[in-house]
This record gives C-alpha cells, structure tokens and sequence, in this order.
C-alpha cells in the first residue's frame, strides 16, 4: 500500500489520522465482515476508498461525507486531552519494526511517557503471549519470563489480557524493567476492566500502545489485529500456554510469517493447555525452559554466562531439606499429600513449604497446589 | 416472680355491693418456652354466676386459644362436669406471649379445682403441662426438658406431665416427676392418690455412646485433612475443606463430631433441652453424641440462626456444643452468611420479635466446604472449564467476612489408589485421646478467663499465653510486610500455632508451629499479585 504524501511540519499528519477515524467509523462495519469470514486477510491493506466501498454498504454516503469533512484538528485535541501522543507512520519515531507489516497501523497511540518509549523499542523486545485461563504453571512461568528477560535489559510485550499476558507484565514489573501493553482498544480504555491497577502502573513504567485512536471500545476483531503488533513488535514471541485452537497461536504465526523468532514454553503432553504449545515445538519452534533460553535463542549462548549467575541466586543458600522439597514440588509432588508419599512428614511438608513461600520460592495455588516460582 | 405458697386459694367468698357472689379462683403453675427458655406462667380460672362462657385472657396464641374446646370435651369424657357458668381463665403474666399446646392441662386442671371436682390443696406442689386429646388423654408435646429446668428454678417440688415425656422430665435432678395417662390421672394425683412410679434413671452420656457414629478409621489417605481436623478439634478451630466433588469432604466433616471431648452432663442438658424444643432427637434420652447440622445451601437466614413466628432455634442453634456443616459454601445466599458472624462471634444469638427478645445458644464449631472453582476441579486431574468471570465471582463469594472467622483452610483431594487399598490412618479414639489432653491444657490455662479454648483468644490473651521467639517474630513481620498476610491473619496464625503447639504437649510455641499455622491459614485472596 502506497503511504500518500504528507506534511512532515504538522505530526501526526491528516491522512494518517483520517486513516485512524475511518478504521474506528469502521468497527462495527469490520466486525460484521469478520464474523461473516468476508476476506478477512488483507483488510486493513485496503485502501481508505477501498475500505468504504467494500465494508460501509448502504451508509456508504453518509460515511463518505463524514470522512470528506474530517477535522484533524478535533482529533488532536481529542488525543491530548486524553494525555495520548499520537505516532503516524510518517513520522520518524514511529516504531520501525511495525513497518514490517503490510497492514501496518496508520498511527500508533501512545499512553505513557513518549521518550521512554521509543527507548523501550530501541532495545530488544521479546514478546510474550498465552492463554487467559492460564493454569498455576503458566501463570507462574509467564511472570519468570517476564520478571528474566526485563531484568536483562530487554523490553517485555504482551496484550495485557488475563492469565498469561498480565503475569508477564507482572513479571516485568518486579524486577523494574519495561514493558508495553498493547491494547484492543484505544489505549487509554482499560481492557479487561479488572486490570485497572496494572494499566495505570505499565503506563507510569512502560507505556501501553493501540492501533485505535481513544475513547474506541474493542471488538472481537480488534484482537487478532492487535495480535499482529505484538508479533510485530517483539524480535521474539514467547508462547505460554495455548490450547489446540488459541488465539496466542495466531500470534506466532504472524510472528513466523514476519520473520521474527517463535519459542514456545513446552508442558504435559496430557494438558490440553500445552497443545498448542507443544505442537509449536514439535514444528520447530525454539523449546523455553526459563529467560536464558529466550536469550540464547536472541544473542546466542555467550549472553548465558551472564544471567545464569542471577537467576541461582534466589536459592542460594538454602538449607538442604529445603532444597530437597523445593526439588520435589519443581518435580511435580506439589501437593503436601503427595510430598507425604515421598516420606517427608505432614508436619515437616507444611512447615517447609511455608518457608519457601514466605522466601517467595514457591506458590501456594488452586487444590493446593504449590508451585515452584524460579 | 412471686411466692410459690400463694398459688391457690380455692373457694373464696366476697361481697360485692348489696348482693352475696360466689367467687371461685384456682391457680395452677404451668411454663411458657421462650426461645428455649422457660418461664413460669400462672393459669387462674375464675368460675362466677353468669351467662354459660368460657374465656381465655393474657396474650394467648391460636394454639391456646383452641384449648377452650380440647378441655372442655376432655373435662366431659372424663366424667367430670363441665361447670355451665361463666369461665375466665387468665395466663400470667399478661406480657408474655403464649404459645403451643401446652397449656391445656393447666387449664383443665384450674377448672376441676375452681370447681371444686378435685384438691386444690396440692396445687402448690406440682407443675402441670401437658396437651389434651378430646378423649381427656395427656398427650406429650415439645419442650418437656426445659419445662423441668423451669420448675427446678422456679422451686416448685413436683411436674406433672404425660407418660411418654416422664423420662425426659427426669433428666432434671430435684424435680419429682409424675407422668400421667390422662386427666383422671392427674386428678387422682391431686386428690392425694398413689404417684406413679418414677421414670428410670438416665444413663450417663458417655456410656451411651453411639456405636454406628463415623469413625476415622474408615478413612484412608487424606493426611493433610485428618491433620486439620484433629487441630480445629484440638483448639475449637472453624475449618474451611477445599477440593473437587466426591474428594471426601463430607465424608471428613461428618467424623469431627467423634474427635471432640465427650459432652459434659452441663453441657448434655442444654443439647437436649434444644432437641426437646425442636422436637428432634430421641425424646427421654439424654444427647449422648455432640450434634452435627448440615443444613442445605438454600437455607433462610432464619432458618439457619432462628427466627420466624413463632420465633424457632435455627441450625446454628441445633448444632450448639457440636458441629455446624456448610456445604457448598459459595452456594449459600450472602444473608444468610452474614447472619451467621454474630452467632460465631458471641456463642449466642438474640432474636427480637416486637417485644420480646430471645437468646438462643449457638456455640458450635464451623466446618465449610468448597469447590475451589464453581465446575469443580480447578488445580485436579481433570480440566476445569470455568470462565475467568465465573472463577472472579467464586473467589468473590468466598472472600466474605465469614473467612474471617474461619482459622483453617485444607486441601481435599482424591487419594490416590494405593492409599484407598491402605491401611487406615489413624482411628478417632486415637486422635480424641490427643485432643482431649490438649483441651486439658487449654482449660489450665484458661481457667480464670471468658475463653473455653485457643479459637476464642483474643488479642489480650494471645499476648499472653502465645509466647514466640525473635526469629519467628521476625519471620511473621516479614510474611506480615510482604502483604501475604492481614492483621487478622496474623491473630488466627498464632491462634492455631498455639494448638499445635498444645497437641504436641508444649508450652512453648516454636518456630515449625508456626510455620505449619501459615501453611494452613485461609489466605484473603489467594492469587493477589497476578490478578493485580
């Protein structure tokens, strides 16, 4: 698609804004297109004309006027008083790795400090995706990777969604690294409404992004497009925890189509949340058994040497019986129940896995389950 | 509450005016129960010239007030004559509602005696209570127990009451008890005849232990659970079990009962007086085993901690000094719930009907069980299917202030095939033997404060008698901080730290009795920083 020529003195410039409305105008248009499986690929390659004629059907005059008059003037006002800086694709801050994509967004919303951003996409940048009833184990492993690869230096992307998608940006959160959040919405919106607290601290720390200009609700085909900027965002996606028909495999595809790097975090050929993750694998995809894996895959083994004397740390130090349970609950006998069957005492199991919870080694979770936090 | 020698004045003769009025009056004690309390109530029958009538007064039911044609057909086809003149019969005192059949008794008794058909001279010596049949038969009602702590308090020497309930009567020492088969009999009683012969005495509550009660030995596996019990039996600690369906629950709810010290005979009287009033258990025999109430999900808030009209004791009620069931917890409707924090809070609940205000006993122990998700198998083998919006409002039921109250959370799940091919754990005498010696030490230990046991320390009291070390005051600080763990948290750690401590026959609250107490709390919210 041809980028129609603008003025770079007045950023973000009209047609890239106007680009912007019409999608939004559009929503309720492409939704319906969607859920009837009208060419879905391809859509938002469209031109704006295209777009008009092939989606606005009989309101295509009342919406051809409206997009004659648009005022790129309300539509500034509009973002800044929102605190929202808008990126078109003319303009030099405009994340270069989007422009990868055919369909890519004409401007991106920015929430969160605009410097800080372009830092956190000059870096390198791992995405990481997965389910929203994400189990124990995945919740417990998104926020590691999060929590090892922001560490070291790298910015961590997700879509903010329940489950995996928050617990990486949690991750990334303590250990004070970055983070975008690239929302389904207009960025200021918080979706899922719960994620309010984690919204406003990604956005005081990191930033959090969308296609959509502000004061835009999501709608269902919002997500996969907002999947194709985190796959184009990240150099790298992580997959953890996706069943066999998952949308967080749409985004490894895309992930794959561009070029970029797809890993996956393997689990129990049993669970039907490990499907799509070990069907991943089995395609080829790179096997993650923690950070250092992610970072191999990235900058090769000599990053290794460097992180793994980091990520040890947490358990050094621990008594012997305490590192023989925590071996046990990493092994799979997480409940106390089944440590019992090993030999170790009720008494003794409940004392100890009080210890390594209170050192924050491991988890207690649903049907008391514990989990190994490293 | 007046003398007792001024109950009866038969014949009376006065004038009124100019002209000469015969005036009879009887006065018969007989007891209302109010709540499960019982209060004297004094029937006075005038019998004076008139137009043939028959009037009850002073805050009579409908119950009561259909007694007029019970006693008159029962005072007939007993043979004796039903006096054709003008009847008032008035229940003191005027402010005390009345409720139930049992006034009949009293009532025809009061009229034979008015009427000079029977002895009005032993009136002051027994109680009467007792429905009547039309055929003039005693028949037994509710409450027969607490009638006769009634008259033991009130100082009346003997009780009147039917056959069937003499043995129940007996239950109460210092109360003779006559148990009569009809009004005739009673008459016959009062004209001086032969006291039918006293009921045998009760068998003690603990040889009559029940031999079909649950026992842990038929459990297998379940370490964990049967751990939790023997410590919320040990310190009188509320219990929250957590597993999927058919996991065993219920199953290990039901065996706490047997874990919990005998009741004593105190203790026996009271279960009993609140089976006699809600007319369960076994009429005439002592409670022997403590109660055990597993009441429905769809239970009423007042069905559940007493009330309606007549006000009646709820389950919370039915299970004091015993065992108090709620399956499905996150099922029960928010009401009911919340209506349950007074009664666990204060061992009591007071009921206000309008002008009456009644106490109902409620000091049980609370065992809750749950699905950890609403399908019931989140963190199982199987997958759970819930939706996160699904599994947010479980966690939100969940999390009401009635987790406050609860010490313990547990773990249910499956046992494995190995342990259900196994030997049994351990058998409830077993565990009962270490739970009573612990109370032994809670009781020592408490003996000149409020609390029975470690579950109602309070924060006075934890600072007293739950001494900790500087590392495991450091240790609680830390998991205090970190967030994982509330102000109330913290008290109900220390709380159950200090009955493993007492099971295990210590003093001293050591470093592992607390961490044991912080693996199995109840946490506020289980996954706080992911969900964030």
């Amino acid at each position: 698609m041809n980028v129609p020529a603008c003025d770079l003195s007045r950023l973000p410039c009209r047609p890239c804004l106007r680009r912007s409305w019409l999608i939004a105008r559009l929503s309720g248009h492409i939704e319906l297109a969607w859920s009837a499986r009208r060419g879905r690929a391809g859509l938002l390659a469209l031109e704006d004309s295209e777009l008009i004629a092939s989606l606005a059907g009989d309101r295509r005059a009342t919406i051809l006027t409206e997009y004659d008059r648009f005022d790129d003037g309300t539509a500034r006002d509009h973002c800044a008083a929102r605190g929202v800086t808008a990126l078109c694709r003319c303009d030099p801050r405009y994340p270069s790795p989007l422009q990868d994509l055919p369909d890519a967004p004409a401007v991106l919303y920015v929430c969160g400090e605009l410097e800080r951003f372009e830092r956190a996409v000059s870096t390198d940048r791992v995405a990481i995706v997965g389910a929203r009833r994400a189990t124990d184990y995945g919740l417990q492993q998104a926020r590691g990777l999060g929590r090892g690869l922001a560490g070291a230096g790298l910015t961590v992307i997700s879509g903010m969604a329940l489950g995996v998608d928050a617990a990486a940006h949690i991750g990334a959160l303590d250990a004070q690294g970055m983070t975008i959040a690239v929302l389904a919405c207009g960025p200021e919106q918080v979706y899922p409404a719960s994620k309010r607290r984690l919204h406003a601290r990604i956005v005081a720390t990191g930033a959090v992004v969308a296609e959509l200009p502000p004061g835009t609700p999501p709608r269902r085909w919002c997500f996969p497009a907002r999947n194709r900027i985190i796959a184009a965002l990240g150099q790298a996606t992580v997959v953890v925890e996706a069943g066999e028909r998952s949308g967080s495999l749409i985004t490894a595809g895309q992930a794959a189509d561009l070029g970029r790097e797809v890993a996956a975090l393997p689990g129990l050929v049993t669970a039907p949340l490990a499907a799509g993750t070990n069907g991943l694998i089995a395609d080829g995809a790179q096997l993650v058994r923690g950070a250092h894996d992610v970072l191999e895959l990235l900058f090769g083994a000599t990053a290794l040497t460097l992180l793994s004397a980091r990520a040890d740390d947490r358990t050094v130090g621990l008594e012997p019986d305490l590192r023989a349970l925590l071996d046990h609950v990493g092994g799979g006998c997480d409940t106390v129940a089944a440590l019992a069957g090993r030999g170790v005492g009720i008494d003794a199991a409940l004392a100890g896995l009080a210890q390594l919870e209170l050192r924050g080694l491991v988890r207690r979770g649903s049907g008391g389950r514990y989990t190994a936090t490293c | 509450m007046g003398t007792i020698e001024n109950r009866c004045e038969a014949r009376v003769r006065c004038n009124v005016g100019a002209r000469s009025v015969a005036v009879v009056l009887a006065r018969v004690i007989t007891f209302a129960i109010d709540g499960i309390d019982p209060r004297p109530v004094w029937v006075e029958v005038d019998i004076r010239p008139g137009l043939p009538a028959f009037h009850i007064v002073g805050l009579a039911d409908a119950a009561v007030r259909e007694a007029r044609e019970r006693v008159r057909a029962a005072i007939l086809n007993s043979g004796f004559e039903f006096p054709a003149r003008r009847i008032t019969a008035n229940l003191a005192p005027a402010d005390l509602r009345k409720i139930g059949p049992g006034f009949d008794a009293a009532l025809a008794v009061g009229l034979l005696a008015a009427s000079g058909q029977c002895s009005a001279d032993a009136l002051d010596r027994w109680a009467v209570f007792g429905e009547l049949s039309l055929t003039g038969t005693v028949r037994p009602c509710r409450g027969v127990l607490a009638v006769a702590e009634g008259a033991r308090r009130a100082g009346v020497a003997g009780l009147i009451v039917a056959r069937e309930r003499a043995e129940e009567a007996a239950l109460v020492d210092s109360v003779e008890v006559a148990g009569v088969e009809d009004l005739r009999g009673i008459a016959v009683l009062l004209d001086g005849g032969e006291v039918p012969p006293p009921a045998p005495a009760p068998a003690s509550p603990t040889a009559a232990a029940t031999p079909d009660a649950p026992d842990l030995a038929d459990v297998r596996g379940h370490e964990l659970p049967l751990r939790a019990l023997e410590i919320a039996a040990a310190g009188g600690h509320n219990l929250l079990l957590e597993g999927p369906p058919g996991s065993g629950k219920t199953m290990l709810a039901r065996r706490l009962p047997g874990l919990l010290p005998p009741l004593a005979r105190t203790e026996a009287l009271e279960v009993t007086r609140v089976q006699s009033v809600a007319g369960i258990g076994h009429p005439g025999v002592l409670a022997a085993s403590r109660p055990f109430r597993a009441p429905h999900h769809t239970v009423s808030p007042a069905g559940l901690v007493g009330g309606g009209r007549p006000p009646a004791p709820g389950e919370a009620t039915l299970a004091h000094h015993g065992v108090l069931f709620l399956d499905e917890l996150s099922e029960f409707s928010r009401p009911s719930l919340e209506a349950l924090r007074q009664p666990i809070e204060d061992g009591e609940i007071v009921i206000v009907r309008g002008q009456q205000a009644l106490r109902f006993p409620t000091r049980f122990t609370l065992v809750a069980a749950t699905n950890p998700c609403p399908c019931g198998y989140a963190g199982s083998e199987r997958a759970c299917r819930c939706g996160e919006h699904e599994l947010a409002r479980h966690r939100r039921r969940l999390s009401g202030p009635l987790l406050d109250r609860i010490d313990l959370l547990v773990t249910v799940a499956r046992p494995s095939a190995d342990a259900l091919n196994g030997a049994p754990v351990t058998s409830s005498a077993t565990v009962r033997e270490r739970v009573l010696a612990a109370r032994e030490r809670q009781h020592a230990r408490l003996a000149d404060t409020t609390a029975h046991t470690n579950a109602q320390l309070d924060a006075r009291l934890l600072r007293a008698h739950v001494r900790i070390g500087g590392a495991t005051r450091r240790m609680l600080a830390q998991a205090y901080d970190r967030g994982g763990l509330s102000a109330r948290g913290h008290d109900r750690v220390l709380r159950v730290a200090r009955t493993i401590a007492d099971l295990a026959d210590r003093e001293a609250v050591t470093f592992d009795d607390v961490l044991q107490a912080l693996a199995l709390r109840t946490c506020d919210s289980t996954d706080d920083a992911v969900a964030a």
